[in-house]
């Protein structure tokens, strides 16, 4: 017999109750479909360091598998476990605010550093949430390092709530609270060789980033790397010169900065859409690793296009986002 | 005779080579039936990584495998798009699809009948009839 914490709560199981049965059994509300692994419905997060069986994990992709994720309604637990939904933020972390500028026009750079030690990955995201309460989500545009600092990349909105704050209130030395990192948008050990597909509009950028200094810095991937940041007009792109110098010192990685409005210096950049350049570029995707952040019409779209394209649904990895 | 019937899917699921043949064939299947214009409008706005997830479940089934689903899911699923026009021409689009997958993963022509057969016992429920 196991015991199951779930909402603060601890459930026995009975033998052979799969881990989605027990928390049925006592009436709590979670979300579920086929009880057969297949429709991913009643998808769990475990937040033990002991690894989930993995045939709870059928299906998975491997970042997901990674962090712990598993299907409850096929997971016969062999350990104690503690689960929580997959968006469950309910631990707000403390943070400082430890710089602040502009990248752009319209893009704010926002460094925090954490009071305690933090676990991410890059490329995923967390939820800030300002004194008057309002929360938005923003990728992590860095690595884990020792100094326990975030990254993030705002795009300021004429009326966004959040943006404006961050844009006009925060100073350097004010506190703000953050979740835990989610999302399965990012590196993955192993297959070093794979070449990476990399798309991203706006700040969409800021995963990306994170994901291609991971790939090239933590885990020296050798396979090629083809990074298109995409915006309607010059001034939404930004990290331009940093970009070009990392593809100077790293002969596998490759940067093509696409501008789809008029008036653009067709000399500096693509004229077109990056997911459009991007896919008529590389017509032949199996065997590669997709990424794809931004709007969510560009990201549903490029993602299918990509698997017309030979890539496999388990390589591409989406984070979709209004921007 | 359930029990005869039973058996001969077994080894019709072995023959193909079971789950491993079914994830070789699931990423080929739904690609063909993305690209095919006459029912690739029925997938539009879909999650892909849940939709890949029930065709597995579905090529499982046809390839003589464990089912995890009955017609009354399979009519519930569909009705949706029955009112949307789904009919018999868009059901053979698919096994057409389903038989051109076994074909370029080497299957052979007797194995694919079968495969195909039991497909075709979906039929009725999934056109809502």
């Amino acid at each position: 017999m196991t015991r199951i914490k779930f909402d603060d709560q601890f459930f026995e199981t009975e033998p052979s109750e799969t881990v989605l049965q027990t928390l049925l059994r006592h009436n709590m509300q979670v979300p579920y479909g086929c009880r057969a692994g297949v429709c991913q419905s009643c998808l769990m997060r475990c937040l033990d360091e002991t690894p989930v069986p993995a045939t709870s994990q059928m299906g998975l992709k491997a970042s997901q598998q990674k962090e712990n994720y598993f299907l409850p309604c096929i997971c016969l637990s062999e350990n104690d476990m503690s689960v929580i939904l997959p968006h469950a933020d309910d631990v707000w972390l403390d943070g400082q605010v430890v710089d602040k500028y502009a990248l752009s026009s319209n893009v704010m750079l926002l460094k925090i550093q954490s009071k305690e030690p933090l676990a991410f990955f890059a490329g995923q995201f967390v939820n800030l949430r300002n004194k008057a309460g309002v929360t938005r989500s923003y990728s992590i545009a860095t690595i884990p390092n020792a100094s326990h600092t975030l990254i993030f990349h705002i795009r300021i909105l004429p009326h966004g709530q959040f943006s404006r704050w961050v844009a006009d209130e925060v100073a350097i030395g004010m506190s703000l609270n953050f979740s835990q990192a989610q999302g399965s948008c990012h590196y993955i050990e192993g297959k070093s060789e794979q070449p990476l597909l990399l798309i991203g509009t706006g700040t969409g950028l800021a995963p990306l980033y994170g994901i291609i200094r991971d790939a090239l810095e933590n885990h020296h991937h050798s396979g090629e790397i083809h990074l298109f940041h995409g915006s309607r007009d010059a001034t939404g792109l930004y990290f331009e010169s940093k970009l070009h110098d990392m593809a100077k010192n790293h002969t596998n990685f490759h940067y093509t900065p696409c501008v789809s409005g008029e008036n653009s210096d067709q000399t500096i950049y693509m004229k077109g859409r990056a997911n459009q350049i991007a896919l008529e570029k590389f017509s032949q995707l199996n065997g590669w690793r997709v990424y794809l952040c931004g709007q969510p019409d560009m990201v549903l779209q490029t993602k299918k296009m990509a698997y017309l394209q030979g890539a496999s649904l388990k390589d591409i990895y989406a984070d979709a986002f209004l921007s | 005779m359930s029990e005869i019937l039973n058996t001969a899917n077994a080894t019709l699921f072995e023959q193909l080579g079971g789950e491993g043949a079914v994830n070789a064939a699931v990423d080929i299947f739904y690609r063909k039936v993305l690209a095919d214009q006459r029912i690739n409008h029925f997938f539009d706005g879909v999650d892909m990584d849940k939709q890949a997830a029930k065709q597995k479940a579905f090529l499982t089934m046809a390839f003589g495998g464990p089912a995890n689903y009955s017609g009354k899911d399979m009519r519930e699923g569909h009705a949706k798009l029955v009112q949307m026009g789904l009919n018999d021409s868009h059901f053979d689009a698919v096994i057409e699809n389903l038989a051109a997958t076994l074909s370029e993963l080497g299957v052979s022509a007797e194995l694919i009948g079968q495969v195909a057969a039991i497909a075709q016992t979906t039929r009725a429920d999934v056109l809502g009839k």
